[in-house]
């Protein structure tokens, strides 16, 4: 067994920064490179992309990626571990093996985990009174099912694992829980047990911390964020792994940013809710639990996580078509920009009332007077503010609507309040709502599914 | 004696559903003790009553001197649905840290 490896994290979401995995892979020694691509809101754009031709769906950022890392990472035998297949993992696969074919590279295993696509089997679920309550209404999802777009489980550590079992240099997945892409090499090196939780917890744990990429290394930092050393440079973050569950984050020497237990406890708090109660398909940490200690420049200690058993379901991540919407800018210069700019809203709203049209939201924000804050925004000296964007937002079923009012934007520049400039991009064209649908499916009614694809 | 909140802890902030969870940190144990005793539910709660809806939960994080609330109904309809310019909340912790609080001082 290895006395400790090293897992980097490539990525935090799709579209995050194109250097990342390749200094992951360059500037430093590590064992695995993580990459998570996946948002609730990127599984509905895969899957259009797919409908449009079925070779697509996956994260296509990943074929020109390997192209440049795939030689270095077969050369210091680097494992590749994403959920960019996104709802096409096959396909990528099967693209990543071009890219390895075209670079003289043999004898690699692509392990690619299958079956957490489960938008055609909804009926078969609602006819076995698997209804996909959604865990904020309480409502069936029967009520959207006609207008359903993706419908993904979160798998966890576990198919991964079994890939890398198999010999998988590389393993693609689609809808898997960013910890557990984190989590799967510790299991896998430490031959761990699937019932010690608290080791389940401490690699879980660790996932966190890397899942937001460089947020846990000084990016979007609220503390002394000024005092972050070479952000231009920042290093992505490194979770080393020991066998008995505790962590060191840390990150490549020769990089910018910072690993303290400040730049690490705001990553932390990220995106969670009750912290007794983190739930993933492996257990249920204890974020109250973790203890940090700064052991080092850029190191920090992570350890005495505590980890409660799994629940009998996975989480299920759908969308579905629920409208349209769009949104229209226009910027209001000095003097009394922010008059200016709330007396062209209400022309604005009174134009789109006269010609009778239908809106379930119409949303408006100053853009450096209110748009973060809202009602928080302190009031100000009007004549101190140089200039404020208008921005008015609207949503509804009818597209009729939401196309015309992208064409009352622009004429407000002639027939409205003076000094008013940007309208360069054209009108403000309708796209399509996607609404988010959280549920939970018992464990036994899916099963993931591991293929092997081989150069 | 009136302090802001930014002088004494950190935070972030981000979106589940329709729900932002905010994660404030102080810097030390008396800023915490600050936080658990002055940033109370209520007091979370009518400070964000233009922009939260809903409930307000607060749960503590000792071990990093934390407190993380989450607001209900506070995004517009959640990340994909919401009309406003910041649909994910990554704005709140530091509308949260400008909030001043009165405190009673040593004599």
């Amino acid at each position: 067994m290895k006395e400790k490896i090293r897992i980097a994290s490539g990525q935090g979401f799709w579209g995050d920064l194109l250097e990342a995995p390749y200094q992951q892979v360059t500037k430093g020694h590590i064992d695995y490179l993580v990459m998570d691509y996946l948002a609730e809101v990127t599984m509905s754009i895969l899957q259009k992309q797919k409908k449009k031709d079925s070779n697509l769906g996956y994260a296509r950022d990943i074929p020109d990626l390997m192209k440049r890392i795939l030689p270095i990472c077969v050369e210091k035998n680097i494992k590749i571990i994403t959920n960019g297949g996104g709802v096409n993992p096959l396909s990528c696969a099967n693209e990543v093996k071009k890219v390895a074919e075209s670079l003289g590279i043999k004898n690699l295993k692509i392990g690619v985990v299958l079956g957490d696509d489960i938008l055609d089997k909804i009926d078969e679920f609602l006819s076995k009174e698997i209804d996909l309550k959604n865990m904020e209404t309480g409502e069936s999802v029967s009520k959207i099912k006609d207008k359903l777009l993706s419908a993904n489980v979160y798998f966890g550590s576990e198919p991964i694992v079994d890939a890398l079992k198999q010999g998988a240099q590389i393993v693609i997945t689609g809808r898997t829980t960013d910890t557990g892409l984190t989590l799967a090499p510790m299991i896998f090196e430490f031959g761990w047990d699937y019932k010690n939780y608290d080791l389940m917890a401490a690699g879980t744990v660790a996932g966190h911390i890397l899942e937001c990429g460089a947020q846990s290394t000084g990016g979007n930092f609220l503390g002394d964020w000024e005092s972050i050393p070479n952000m231009a440079e920042i290093g992505f973050p490194i979770a080393e792994a020991y066998p008995d569950g505790e962590i060191i984050i840390t990150k490549h020497e020769n990089t910018g940013g910072l690993v303290s237990i400040e730049t690490v406890s705001e990553q932390l708090v990220y995106e969670i809710g009750d912290p007794t109660n983190y739930i993933t398909p492996e257990c249920i940490a204890d974020f109250t639990s973790i203890k940090l200690e700064q052991v080092g420049k850029d190191r920090v200690k992570v350890y005495n996580v505590k980890g409660k058993p799994e629940t009998k379901f996975y989480k299920v991540s759908a969308s579905y078509f629920d409208g349209y919407s769009a949104v229209g800018t226009l910027t209001y210069s000095w003097p009394k920009a922010l008059t200016k700019a709330k007396a062209a809203d209400k022309i604005l709203r009174q134009r789109l009332e006269l010609l009778g049209l239908k809106f379930d939201e119409i949303r408006t924000e100053f853009l450096g007077y209110n748009a973060c804050h809202g009602p928080l925004a302190k009031e100000i000296d009007e004549d101190l503010i140089n200039e404020v964007v208008l921005r008015v937002a609207v949503r509804g079923k009818d597209y009729k609507s939401i196309e015309r009012f992208g064409r009352e934007i622009a004429p407000l520049i002639l027939t409205g309040p003076p000094g008013v400039t940007g309208f360069s991009g054209g009108r403000p064209k309708p796209s399509e709502v996607v609404a988010y649908w959280p549920a939970l499916i018992p464990k036994s009614m899916v099963k993931p599914q591991i293929q092997i694809v081989e150069v | 004696m009136k302090i802001r909140l930014i002088d004494i802890a950190h935070g972030r902030s981000g979106d589940k559903g329709d729900s932002a969870n905010i994660g404030i940190i102080a810097y030390d144990d008396k800023g915490y003790e600050l936080l658990k005793k002055y940033l109370t539910v209520d007091v979370v709660k009518k400070y964000f009553q233009g922009i939260c809806f809903g409930e307000v939960e607060r749960y503590e994080m000792p071990n990093i001197r934390a407190l993380n609330f989450i607001l209900h109904n506070a995004l517009g309809g959640g990340g994909t649905v919401s009309l406003k310019h910041d649909a994910q909340g990554k704005t709140l912790a530091s509308a949260l840290l400008r909030m001043e609080i009165e405190i009673e001082t040593e004599k």
